[in-house]
C-alpha cells in the first residue's frame, strides 16, 4: 500500500498535481465542503492536508468548538472547506452539534466530507448514518488506517461502501496517506460524476413507519425535489423546534431549489 | 397555460402549516419513546454494518500497552501523584533551561543593542523626551518581554504540546471528573482548564464544549484560576529568586519548580471551591453528565509539534506581550517623568496606594503594576522592577527613572527587591495575587463577547479580584502574627 502510493507519488499524472493549497484565501468558490465526524478522528488533520493550513490538532475529543474554513483548488475547481465540530450525534441540542447539523442542512455543502475513526468503526457509523439521513452528497474518509492496522483490524472498505451507497476513501492524513484518493472522490462526487445512494435507517414499528410515509408524501409534495424529506419528517415527529421553525420560515424551499440548480447546472 | 398550471399547482399545494399539524397530530399516536426507538435503530444498523466489515485479525493478543497506560495513569491511588510528578517535571524542565537563553537574550537586546540605539539616536541629534519614550520606554518593554518570555514559552509550549499529542490531556480530565461533579460543575470542565494554562481567552472560548449554561459559566467564572503564560514567567521568576535561594543552589531549580507547581494546585483547588460555592448560590443546579472518551494514545509527532507549538502559540503569546508592552512601556516612562510638584505622576500614585499594598502583604508598587498591566499580565514584573527603581532612586542599578531594564545576575535582582522592602511574604503574596486576580483585558473582552451579560463579565471579572485581595488580607495578618513584622 505505502509502497504504491509512493511509486504513484513520482508519476506525473499524480493527482496532487491538481492540488493547489490555499490556505485561507478564498475569494469565490466553486464548491462548499463540510468536514464532518466524530471528535478525535483527525478532522483537522484532514483539513490542514486539505488546505496546507496549519489549524492546531491535537489528541483530545472537543478541540475544534468553532468552524474553522480554508479552501483549496483542485482540476481547476476552487473549493472552500468547512472544519465543522466533532460530534457524536446530530440528535441532541447541544450546541456544536446544532453547529454541525445547522451548516450540513443549512449551509448546503456541496459535499459532505465523515472522517470516520478505523479503529472505531461501528461508534463513528451512529454519527455517519445520521448524516446520510440528511444529505446524499457523501463522502467518507476512513481515517487513522495506521492505528488500525496497528491494532491488528481488518476493514472492508469496498463492502462498506457498498453497505452505505457512498465513496469510501481507507486514509492515514498524519502521514498523506490516501489524501490524493479523497480528493478524486470528493471531485467525482461534487462534479455528479458519481450520485451516492445513501443507506437509510431501517425505522423500527409499523406505527411508525405510517406516520413517516404519511408525512414524506406531504413533505416531498410542499418542497418538490426534496432528498431528505424521510429525515424531516422523523424530525418533525420528534418535535425539533429548530426544523419546525425551518418550515414555517421556507428554509427547506430553498434547499429544495438550490438543489434543483445544481443539477441543473 | 401557464398561469392556469400554477394555478393548479398552488390550490393542490400543501401548505406549511398543513405539513406541521399533521406532525403534530401523528406524534400523539406514536407516543414517548419515538427518540429512543429512533436511537435504537440507528445503533442496531451500525452494529450490522460494523459486523460485515471489520474483522478483527486473529492473533494472540500482544501486551496492551494502551490499556496497561491508563490503569497507571487514571488509577484512583496513582493518577493524580503522577499528575503532579509530570507537571514538576515540565516546569524544571522549563525553570532550569530557560535561565541561560534568557540571559543571553537580555544581554544581547539590552546591553549591545540599547546603547546603540542611544548612540544612533543622539548622532541625529533626537530631542531627550522622544529618545527616552521610544527607546528607554517602549523599546526596553519590547526587549524585556523577549527576553523574559521567550525562553520558558519555547520549553513550556511544546512540552505541553506534545503532552498534549500523545492523549495524557483527556485523562487528566478523566481523573478529575469526579471532583468536578462533586462540585456541581461539568466534567469538561477539567479540558477548558487545561486550554486556560496556556490562555485564559482561549480556556473561555473552549468552554463552549459545556453544554449547559449554567455549568458553561462556572467554567467561565473560573478558568481564571489556570494559570496563562502570562502569568507564569512571574510565578517562575519570583519563585526561583526567593523560593529557590533558600535552599542550596543544586536543589533551587527542583524547589521553584515545587512552589510553582503549589501555586497552580492552589488555582485547581480554587476551581473546585469557586465551581461549589457557584453551584449552590447564584449558579444552583445537578451536575449533567456526559461521555468522555479516552482516546487511543499516539505517538507524537515530534518535529510537527515543535513547529505548531512555536508558530501557533509561543509567537502568537510572544507577539500579544509585544504589542502590550509598547504602550505599557510609554506609560510607565511617562508617569516617572511627568512631574508633578517635586514628585512624578507615578510617584504620586505608588505613595497613595502603599497603605493599601502593604495591608495586603504586598506594595503600592506591586498594586499599580497590577493597574499599568491589565491589558497583559506578561509585564507585570518588568513594570514592578521599573517602578520599583523609580521610587527607590536607585541610580545605581539599572538605567534611571523610567526604564525598564533587565539585570543578568539574580543576585542584583534580591538586592533590589530588599531595598524596595519586599520579604519573603511580599514574593509569596505576589505569587498568590498573581494566581487570583482580575483577568486580563483581551480575556475580560472575551467573557463579554462569549456571555453577552455586562452582569456575568463584571462577576467574571470582580469575583477573582476580591477573593486575591481577601486571600493576600488573610495570609499578610496570620503571617505577622505568628512569623513576624514581615
Amino acid at each position: 500500500m505505502t509502497n504504491k502510493l509512493n511509486n504513484c507519488e513520482t508519476c506525473p499524472v499524480h493527482q496532487s498535481t491538481y492540488l493547489k493549497k490555499l490556505g485561507v484565501n478564498m475569494d469565490r468558490w466553486d464548491y462548499v465542503l463540510a468536514l464532518a465526524g466524530n471528535p478525535n478522528t483527525g478532522k483537522s488533520t484532514v483539513f490542514n492536508a486539505l488546505t496546507g493550513l496549519r489549524q492546531h490538532t491535537g489528541n483530545w475529543p472537543g478541540k475544534t468548538v468553532t468552524r474553522t474554513e480554508g479552501g483549496f483548488i483542485y482540476q481547476e475547481k476552487r473549493y472552500k472547506i468547512v472544519d465543522l465540530p466533532g460530534t457524536y450525534s446530530l440528535l441532541s441540542t447541544s450546541t456544536d452539534e446544532e453547529v454541525a447539523r445547522n451548516f450540513i442542512l443549512f449551509g448546503k455543502p456541496d459535499v459532505t466530507v465523515i472522517v470516520m475513526d478505523a479503529t472505531r468503526v461501528e461508534r463513528n457509523l451512529n454519527l455517519t448514518l445520521q448524516i446520510l439521513e440528511i444529505t446524499d452528497r457523501i463522502v467518507i474518509c476512513l481515517n487513522l488506517m495506521d492505528e488500525a492496522r496497528r491494532h491488528q483490524l481488518r476493514i472492508d472498505e469496498r463492502k462498506l461502501s457498498k453497505e452505505l451507497g457512498v465513496p469510501v476513501i481507507p486514509t492515514s492524513a498524519r502521514k498523506g496517506e490516501g489524501i490524493d484518493e479523497l480528493l478524486r472522490a470528493i471531485h467525482e462526487v461534487a462534479n455528479g460524476l458519481y450520485v451516492c445512494k445513501p443507506h437509510h435507517i431501517t425505522s423500527g414499528s409499523k406505527s411508525l413507519k405510517r406516520a413517516v410515509s404519511q408525512l414524506v408524501e406531504k413533505i416531498e409534495n410542499r418542497f418538490s425535489g426534496i432528498s431528505n424529506a424521510h429525515w424531516i419528517a422523523l424530525r418533525l415527529l420528534e418535535g425539533d423546534p429548530r426544523i419546525i421553525e425551518a418550515v414555517k420560515k421556507g428554509e427547506l424551499d430553498n434547499l429544495y431549489q438550490r438543489i434543483e440548480n445544481t443539477e441543473t447546472k | 397555460m401557464k398561469n392556469q398550471v400554477d394555478n393548479i399547482i398552488e390550490k393542490n399545494k400543501i401548505t406549511d402549516e398543513e405539513i406541521l399539524e399533521t406532525a403534530n397530530s401523528l406524534r400523539w399516536d406514536l407516543g414517548e419513546n419515538l427518540h429512543d426507538s429512533l436511537l435504537e435503530s440507528i445503533y442496531q444498523d451500525a452494529a450490522e454494518i460494523s459486523e460485515k466489515v471489520v474483522t478483527k485479525v486473529d492473533e494472540k493478543p500482544r501486551f496492551d500497552w494502551d490499556r496497561t497506560l491508563d490503569r497507571l495513569l487514571t488509577s484512583r491511588w496513582t493518577g493524580f501523584p503522577i499528575m503532579l510528578l509530570i507537571l514538576t517535571i515540565v516546569f524544571w524542565i522549563t525553570i532550569s533551561g530557560a535561565n541561560v537563553p534568557s540571559a543571553l537574550l537580555a544581554s544581547f537586546l539590552i546591553d549591545t543593542i540599547h546603547p546603540v540605539l542611544k548612540d544612533v539616536a543622539a548622532y541625529f541629534g533626537t530631542p531627550l523626551w522622544l529618545d527616552g519614550l521610544l527607546i528607554d520606554g517602549i523599546y526596553l518593554a519590547m526587549a524585556w518581554v523577549i527576553s523574559v518570555m521567550l525562553p520558558p514559552m519555547a520549553i513550556f509550549f511544546p512540552l505541553f504540546t506534545l503532552l498534549e499529542d500523545f492523549g495524557y490531556l483527556p485523562r487528566v480530565a478523566f481523573n478529575l471528573d469526579s471532583l468536578f461533579k462533586k462540585a456541581g460543575a461539568h466534567g469538561k470542565q477539567a479540558l477548558t482548564m487545561a486550554m486556560g494554562y496556556g490562555c485564559n481567552a482561549a480556556g473561555i472560548i473552549a468552554t463552549r464544549v459545556i453544554d449547559s449554561p449554567r455549568e458553561r459559566l462556572i467554567a467561565i467564572i473560573t478558568n481564571n484560576f489556570s494559570l496563562c503564560n502570562g502569568r507564569w514567567p512571574t510565578q517562575i521568576l519570583i519563585a526561583s529568586l526567593f523560593i529557590g535561594s533558600m535552599v542550596p543552589a543544586a536543589l533551587g531549580g527542583l524547589v521553584s519548580a515545587t512552589a510553582v507547581v503549589a501555586v497552580a494546585l492552589l488555582g485547581i483547588i480554587l476551581t473546585f471551591v469557586t465551581s461549589w460555592f457557584l453551584s449552590r448560590t447564584i449558579l444552583k443546579g445537578e451536575a449533567s453528565t456526559f461521555s468522555l472518551e479516552l482516546p487511543p494514545y499516539r505517538p507524537p509527532k515530534i518535529l510537527q509539534t515543535l513547529y505548531t507549538s512555536l508558530i501557533d502559540r509561543t509567537i502568537f503569546v510572544l507577539w500579544r506581550a509585544i504589542i502590550f508592552a509598547v504602550p505599557a512601556g510609554a506609560v510607565i516612562w511617562l508617569s516617572a517623568n511627568v512631574m508633578i510638584g517635586d514628585q512624578s505622576i507615578g510617584e504620586h500614585i505608588v505613595n497613595f496606594i502603599d497603605p493599601f499594598g502593604l495591608l495586603l502583604g504586598l506594595n503600592g508598587v506591586i498594586l499599580f503594576a497590577y493597574i499599568i498591566a491589565i491589558p497583559a499580565n506578561e509585564i507585570v514584573i518588568p513594570t514592578i522592577l521599573m517602578l520599583t527603581v523609580m521610587i527607590l532612586k536607585a541610580s545605581g542599578v539599572g538605567e534611571g527613572a523610567g526604564v525598564m531594564f533587565e539585570l543578568d545576575d539574580y543576585q542584583i535582582y534580591t538586592e533590589l527587591f530588599a531595598a524596595g522592602g519586599w520579604t519573603l511574604l511580599t514574593a509569596i503574596n505576589l505569587m498568590l495575587f498573581s494566581l487570583v486576580h482580575n483577568p486580563c483585558s483581551t480575556a475580560i473582552y472575551t467573557i463579554y463577547k462569549e456571555t453577552k451579560s455586562i452582569k456575568w463579565t463584571a462577576i467574571s471579572t470582580f469575583l477573582p479580584l476580591v477573593m486575591g485581595i481577601a486571600i493576600c488580607f488573610f495570609v499578610a495578618q496570620i503571617w505577622r502574627i505568628f512569623i513576624g513584622a514581615g
